[in-house]
């Protein structure tokens, strides 16, 4: 079959409407996390602020103490020791002694589960989340890229105490950028691996096979490279009396 | 048949003829397989059909898996997927496969469907195989839609929601339609455990029922083929088609690569972009459905949303919800709206392919604009799109007689 010029140029035109101008996402702008799931070592650093700052408000239900000993290559008398409490056992999963009633009362809304926070939020709205906390007016935790978040930054002591740089477009306040107002017991640079270390270690929660995913998948890829060459000779030797 | 080797060989064969004068097994492949013509001219899309066949054995036998270890309930469902993606060996991989297979089918039926387009697979005589073909189309979108309930996310949830509640636009029955489909008055448990039996069972049965009666139609008239002509039409001697080539094995061996690439492709997402950037498995999907928390963008799975968009067009919802139902059911009528003397793009003039670029352009950015937040200006190019994919099948019944055509040849282009 010779191509004719018009056929050509509609199949052009119809890869042009498939990769063509696609609508603006609503993720607004968000800093890359750049996370590495492969890095076990900050992984197990995220465990370890994962546990001091936030397990005792956000549960991670979905995930047992022990998968998370084998896959972190944790110590499990450590583990034992330092994260679990008195009457639970190494295969229960990271439950969370405040009830959600109570946690609704004391903070406005229950705060959630964390098992899959990465896969319901991304990696960078969390990286960007836990970086844009900042002080308002009024003295109160607010967060640039959830509004009015009930969450208090736990991790101020850490960052230190970020305040707003406002600037006026027409009638619009809006907020350019923060600042650090009070530096803390990290600099930005520190902070920054620290929050990050804790996303990779939130991407790890929310899917603990996805090393094992990847490292599977080249194997059978492998095979499957080495199967399709096998049978395309196949196919051509049997083919060779019809062409 | 060849004189037996061994008293091996001698032996399978004895058993194969105490079969054989009791069930006809040879006979069925022979007359199937070894002695159906295929047109020797396939070409990438006659890889579709057969890739598609895979894919539902691999949902069926990946459903069996999941349903061994999933709980259709409401207090659990969200909670037994995480179970199968954590605790169950290998339920990660099992899970994969199913939500990837899901939308793999949807586009292999989609480019198995285009195919059609181009070659005029559907034309005299070939009508039925494309009314059961369709009706495998509305199958499985009937159980894509009840299977993506069941994670019980929020996206199941709300996207179940807002489809049910298409069926309340319908005038008068429209209330009490939407609740005897929910079993309740909201989404519940009742609901979640009637679509876990309608996914698991009744579907099933029908499509593999439907799939049956669309292997035996094709078979009836033998595939078309790129060209669009007959091979029945030039027969040798032995009255076999002279274009035709026995289906086994030439082309059991080259589905086996069509097989491999696509296993290939399968196995890149499976493994490494399970969730496609949110297209296959979507991310507040990872959030438990809760009834009292509308998401801010609900939509529905990518397969759905050129259609969605088409309902989305319309500012009133029963007009909005009819086009959108006429938007499916045109396709039933394809084959008597093209009324061209020839069947394949090939003989046909630049009419027919302008037409099926703008539809095919229509079809893909309708489903990109299904997905997006609908802006006004988005909204108008829904509304362009709509009236493109509906010009296409009106302009084809009017066009088709008419339209411009090359001579076909009698024998097919190799």
């Amino acid at each position: 079959m010779n191509r004719k010029p018009v056929s050509v140029i509609l199949g052009l035109l119809v890869m042009f409407a498939i990769t063509g101008p696609v609508f603006a996402s609503g993720a607004g702008n968000l800093e890359n996390s750049a996370i590495n799931v492969r890095d076990v070592a900050a992984a197990q650093r995220g465990a370890k602020w994962f546990v001091n700052y936030c397990f005792s408000c956000h549960s991670a239900s979905y995930m047992r103490y022990n998968r998370l000993v084998e896959d972190l290559g944790l110590d499990e008398d450590l583990v034992m020791r330092n994260l679990v409490f008195a009457d639970v056992k190494i295969g229960d999963t990271m439950e969370i002694a405040m009830r959600p009633d109570d946690a609704e009362a004391w903070l406005g809304k229950t705060p959630p589960d964390l098992s899959l926070a990465s896969r319901a939020r991304g990696n960078d709205w969390l990286f960007t989340y836990m970086k844009t906390f900042y002080q308002d007016e009024n003295g109160g935790w607010n967060n640039l890229v959830l509004e009015n978040a009930s969450m208090p930054h736990v991790f101020w002591q850490l960052q230190g105490i970020q305040k707003p740089v406002w600037s006026t477009h027409g009638a619009d306040r809006v907020i350019e950028h923060l600042e650090l107002a009070t530096p803390g017991l990290q600099s930005p640079e520190e902070y920054e691996q620290t929050v990050r270390d804790l996303v990779t270690f939130l991407d790890y929660l929310s899917e603990p096979a996805k090393l094992k995913r990847k490292s599977i998948g080249i194997w059978v890829i492998l095979f499957l490279v080495i199967f399709a060459l096998v049978s395309y000779a196949l196919k051509a030797e049997y083919w060779r009396d019809v062409h | 048949m060849a004189k037996p080797a061994s008293t091996l060989a001698k032996r399978a064969d004895d058993l194969m003829n105490w079969v054989d004068a009791r069930l006809p097994v040879t006979a069925f492949w022979n007359a199937t397989m070894t002695g159906y013509s295929a047109p020797k001219n396939f070409n990438f899309w006659y890889y579709m059909g057969s890739l598609a066949l895979l894919v539902l054995v691999l949902q069926i036998v990946t459903g069996i898996f999941l349903t061994m270890h999933y709980k259709p309930s409401a207090a659990e469902a969200f909670a037994s997927v995480e179970y199968i993606m954590r605790d169950v060996d290998w339920g990660w991989l099992i899970r994969y496969m199913h939500s990837t297979g899901a939308s793999f089918f949807f586009i292999l039926v989609y480019l198995h469907m285009f195919r059609s387009f181009l070659y005029g697979s559907h034309r005299k005589p070939r009508e039925l195989v494309w009314i059961f073909g369709m009706l495998i189309y509305l199958a499985l979108m009937a159980e894509a839609f009840m299977g993506y309930i069941l994670p019980w996310g929020q996206m199941s949830y709300w996207g179940a929601q807002v489809i049910i509640n298409l069926f309340g636009a319908i005038p008068s029955i429209g209330e009490p339609l939407t609740e005897w489909i929910r079993g309740d008055y909201f989404i519940s448990d009742a609901t979640l455990n009637r679509f876990f039996a309608l996914h698991v069972i009744a579907i099933p049965l029908a499509l593999l029922a439907l799939v049956l009666l669309h292997l035996v139609a094709l078979r009836e008239n033998g595939s078309n083929n790129p060209d669009g002509i007959e091979i029945k039409a030039n027969k040798d001697e032995n009255g076999l088609p002279k274009d035709g080539i026995p289906f086994h094995p030439y082309y059991t061996v080259k589905d086996i690569f069509g097989v491999a690439m696509f296993l290939l492709l399968f196995a890149f997402i499976l493994f490494f972009w399970p969730e496609a950037g949110g297209l296959f498995l979507e991310h507040d999907n990872f959030i438990p459905a809760n009834p009292l928390v509308t998401p801010e963008h609900i939509k529905p799975v990518w397969y759905f949303t050129p259609y969605y968009a088409i309902l989305k067009a319309v500012p009133d919802k029963l007009m909005g919800v009819m086009l959108m139902g006429a938007s499916v059911m045109v396709l039933f009528f394809l084959p008597w709206l093209d009324r061209s003397p020839v069947k394949s793009i090939r003989y046909k003039g630049a009419w027919y392919k302008i037409m099926l670029a703008l539809f095919t352009i229509a079809f893909i950015r309708l489903g990109m604009l299904g997905m997006a937040e609908g802006t006004p200006s988005q909204t108008i190019e829904m509304r362009v799109w709509t009236f493109v994919y509906f010009a296409f099948f009106i302009l084809l019944f009017f066009l088709s007689p008419k339209g411009k055509t090359k001579p076909v040849p009698d024998r097919v282009t190799h």
